[in-house]
């Protein structure tokens, strides 16, 4: 028998917890904590999406639970991929998606970048433009809504000192060009400060010597922000986009609240649409089929997403 | 010992009595929406209380949630309301689905006749399949959308000089349509006392009921209807007739040209605020809040007139108001019933008008003081015989979103024309009705 200290100390360890609990092994033991979750999981979350699919291929109608259901097979999925108005609702989300994102990464990376710097009050700051992200976004829509107004909103009026223009004489929510703008510009002002959050952290966790060993090599400040600043804070930049896209394919309180959706249909956003579908026209089915086509849309999209996340970080 | 025996005999005969009696009375709660004639019908409910026992309780809904909190409730056979005062394009899904009790064999008991009732009122809020005689509600707030009008200003000598100059004819309420138009055009930017005005609020809400209850209002007088035969489900040319698309565009000319800025998504709430901040010279509503219009302090009294949806090539009128139902999931049923029959006796009908109430009940509204008894009265009557209602299908919900949408991308939005936007509907109801198994 070998008396080395590794042996020693393997004799050491008490047995197994299991080994105290008569007929328990570990993997029993395991189950025993794991199983509710997975129990839970799969009521929460597994059951209700096989039930989807499943509707999704029939003419249900939960407001009618009298009237027999009957199978349609693809027919739901095609009305949808057919419908022009459908497709005019994921061009409005794209647009919005796109906008939001594109604006929100640029000045929000812009704060963060002048945030970093260490200068007096810049915890004040912090604080101060992080506060519309602390709203609620239904009072975000209604205070927007006052602001937007045509004859009393303050937006108006400074658009008009800035332009000559009446401030009357355009409507932010009323024109078909610029409704979705104008919800754009809500979404920016309100969701910036998570993304400048994000990428604080970022260049707060670049380490100081980085940027000393660079100055002695003389390298020059631009060249020290696209070859140290950009690419360290990349992964947190992909995280912030990755984040706010998730959450703005869902948008839906905020632009119920500034434009219910108009004028017409400019505004009205898949997650609007469906909810229409589904719980205000009744269509169970039909909207069964809708909510599976934007899941795919949303998992197959993140999923490529965060495989190039994961590059960028192994790099 | 005797005497303790007794007391406590006592003590608990009277026990048992009074739990017999509050057996009896029931808590019933009575949903709506929340506005101006509620609070009536709270008022006038006390009474209900004092005589019957019961006590009543309510549920108010704001109007824009109002279809969606009720139905919800109603879909998940939910026990909130005992009684429901639930809008008139309900009656189908609410009786096809099993959610209103029929009433046929109650109002037979006890001998409530509809031909008690205003004809219209009956058939839009009470019956169903239209046309039969099955009862799922009792008529309990007649109501049609109308029109009123800032009467100083049409009073005023410089104003209607101005009209006559700029129109040729004398400033009036309007006996057209297109007079109607033209009145708000002429008010279009006006300043008056130092204040510039606009023509008139007009529903263009998007998001429930609103442009499609402002813009049949335009459609009802032009000669729209939804089928050529009714019944028959066959909307092509009915829907998008000549005269639908040529009422349709008026509707957009009147949204462009004669409404305050920022008008697009508009409805009830957004009416009423534009007439009492004195920004329009006239403003179409519900007949329900004109008893609130004309007791307003600073809009209403002397400075307040109102005037019944003008014709134009016919009279006619957007249908509102309501029935009052019996919840099929209530446990009170029987106290529910004694609602009704109370609500249905014809004095407490003239104590609900006189309380702001609109009653349909013939008894009120025959009278031959009844005209005068309010100065919107006479112009009720008149909308209430010239009224129509939209599709009172149980896929009303569907039929409806589909309106809403197609008449606020051409009216608000500018995108195609009427023709198109009506085209394009009947091809949506089409759809509708093919799914459920009607076409």
């Amino acid at each position: 028998m070998n008396d080395t200290p590794i042996s020693r100390a393997a004799n050491a360890t008490p047995p197994t917890v299991a080994r105290k609990i008569k007929g328990l092994s570990d993997r029993a033991i395991a189950w025993i904590f794991v199983g509710p979750t997975i129990f839970l999981l799969l009521a929460i979350n597994i059951f209700p999406l096989i039930w989807t699919i499943n509707l999704s291929f029939t003419n249900f109608r939960a407001n009618r639970l009298n009237r027999e259901v009957e199978y349609v097979g693809l027919r739901n999925y095609e009305r949808i991929l057919t419908d022009s108005d459908i497709w005019l609702n994921m061009q409005a989300t794209a647009h919005f998606l796109f906008w939001t994102i594109f604006f929100q990464v640029v000045i929000g990376f812009t704060l963060a970048y002048l945030i970093n710097k260490k200068f007096k009050g810049n915890d004040l700051w912090t604080t101060i433009i992080v506060l519309p992200m602390m709203l609620s976004p239904a009072v975000v829509g209604n205070f927007w809504k006052f602001l937007y107004q045509p004859q009393i909103g303050l937006f108006n009026y400074i658009i008009a000192f800035f332009t000559g223009k009446e401030p009357s004489s355009f409507e932010m929510l009323g024109s078909v060009d610029l409704a979705p703008w104008s919800i754009v510009i809500v979404d920016t002002w309100m969701w910036t400060p998570f993304v400048m959050l994000i990428c604080l952290a970022g260049l707060r966790s670049i380490p100081d010597y980085i940027y000393e060993a660079a100055e002695v090599d003389r390298a020059s400040k631009l060249r020290q922000f696209f070859t140290i600043t950009i690419p360290m804070i990349l992964p947190f930049l992909m995280l912030a986009i990755l984040f706010r896209g998730i959450e703005n394919f869902k948008m839906f309180d905020l632009v119920v609240q500034l434009t219910g959706g108009g004028p017409g249909s400019t505004t009205e956003l898949t997650s609007i649409n469906l909810k229409r579908e589904a719980f205000e026209k009744w269509r169970t089915g039909y909207a069964s089929a809708y909510a599976i086509i934007l899941f795919v849309t949303v998992f197959g999209l993140a999923s490529i997403y965060v495989k190039a996340l994961n590059k960028v970080k192994e790099r | 010992m005797k005497h303790y025996k007794l007391t406590s005999v006592s003590a608990a005969s009277i026990a048992i009595a009074s739990m017999g009696a509050s057996a009896q009375a029931e808590d019933l709660t009575l949903c709506w929406a929340a506005w101006d004639p509620a609070n009536a019908l709270v008022e006038l409910s006390k009474e209900f209380e004092a005589q019957s026992g019961h006590t009543m309780s309510f549920e108010f809904i704001p109007w824009p949630n109002f279809a969606d909190r009720m139905l919800n409730e109603l879909n998940s056979g939910g026990k909130l309301c005992d009684l429901l005062i639930g809008d008139s394009q309900w009656i189908g899904g609410g009786a096809e689905n099993g959610h209103y009790v029929k009433l046929n064999d109650f109002f037979d008991a006890e001998n409530i006749s509809m031909n008690d009732f205003a004809d219209a009122t009956v058939y839009a809020y009470s019956t169903w399949p239209k046309g039969t005689e099955n009862y799922y509600a009792l008529p309990a707030m007649g109501d049609a959308n109308g029109w009123f009008y800032r009467k100083d200003w049409f009073e005023r000598d410089d104003i209607k000089a101005a009209f006559q100059e700029a129109t040729g004819r004398a400033l009036a309420e309007p006996k057209t349509q297109k007079e109607m138009l033209e009145i708000a055009q002429f008010f279009q930017g006006r300043e008056i006392d130092g204040q510039t005005v606009y023509g008139a609020a007009i529903f263009t809400e998007r998001g429930s009921e609103g442009i499609t209850m402002g813009v049949t209002s335009a459609l009802y007088p032009w000669g729209f209807k939804y089928e050529n035969t009714p019944g028959k489900y066959d909307m092509e040319g009915a829907v998008n007739s000549a005269e639908a698309v040529e009422a349709l565009e008026f509707y957009k000319e009147f949204y462009k040209t004669a409404t305050p800025p920022g008008y697009t998504n508009s409805y009830m709430g957004e009416s009423l605020d534009a007439f009492k901040s004195g920004q329009v010279a006239m403003a179409m509503n519900w007949f329900a809040f004109f008893p609130g219009l004309y007791a307003d302090p600073n809009t209403g009294g002397d400075k307040i007139d109102f005037f019944v949806n003008p014709p134009q090539n016919q009279a006619g009128s957007t249908l509102g108001g309501q029935g009052i139902s019996v919840i099929a999931y209530s446990d009170k049923q029987d106290a529910a019933l004694e609602y009704i029959k109370w609500f249905a006796n014809p004095e407490v009908q003239q104590k609900w008008w006189d309380l702001g109430g609109y009653s349909a009940h013939k008894a009120v509204l025959e009278d031959p003081g009844f005209v005068d008894s309010a100065p919107f009265a006479g112009d009720f009557l008149e909308a209430m015989g010239a009224v129509q209602d939209f599709w009172q299908e149980p896929a009303y919900a569907e039929l409806l979103l589909a309106m809403q949408k197609r008449i606020h991308d051409y009216v608000v939005a500018d995108q195609g024309t009427a023709q198109e936007a009506l085209d394009k509907l009947i091809e949506d109801w089409t759809e509708t009705f093919e799914d459920e198994g009607k076409l």
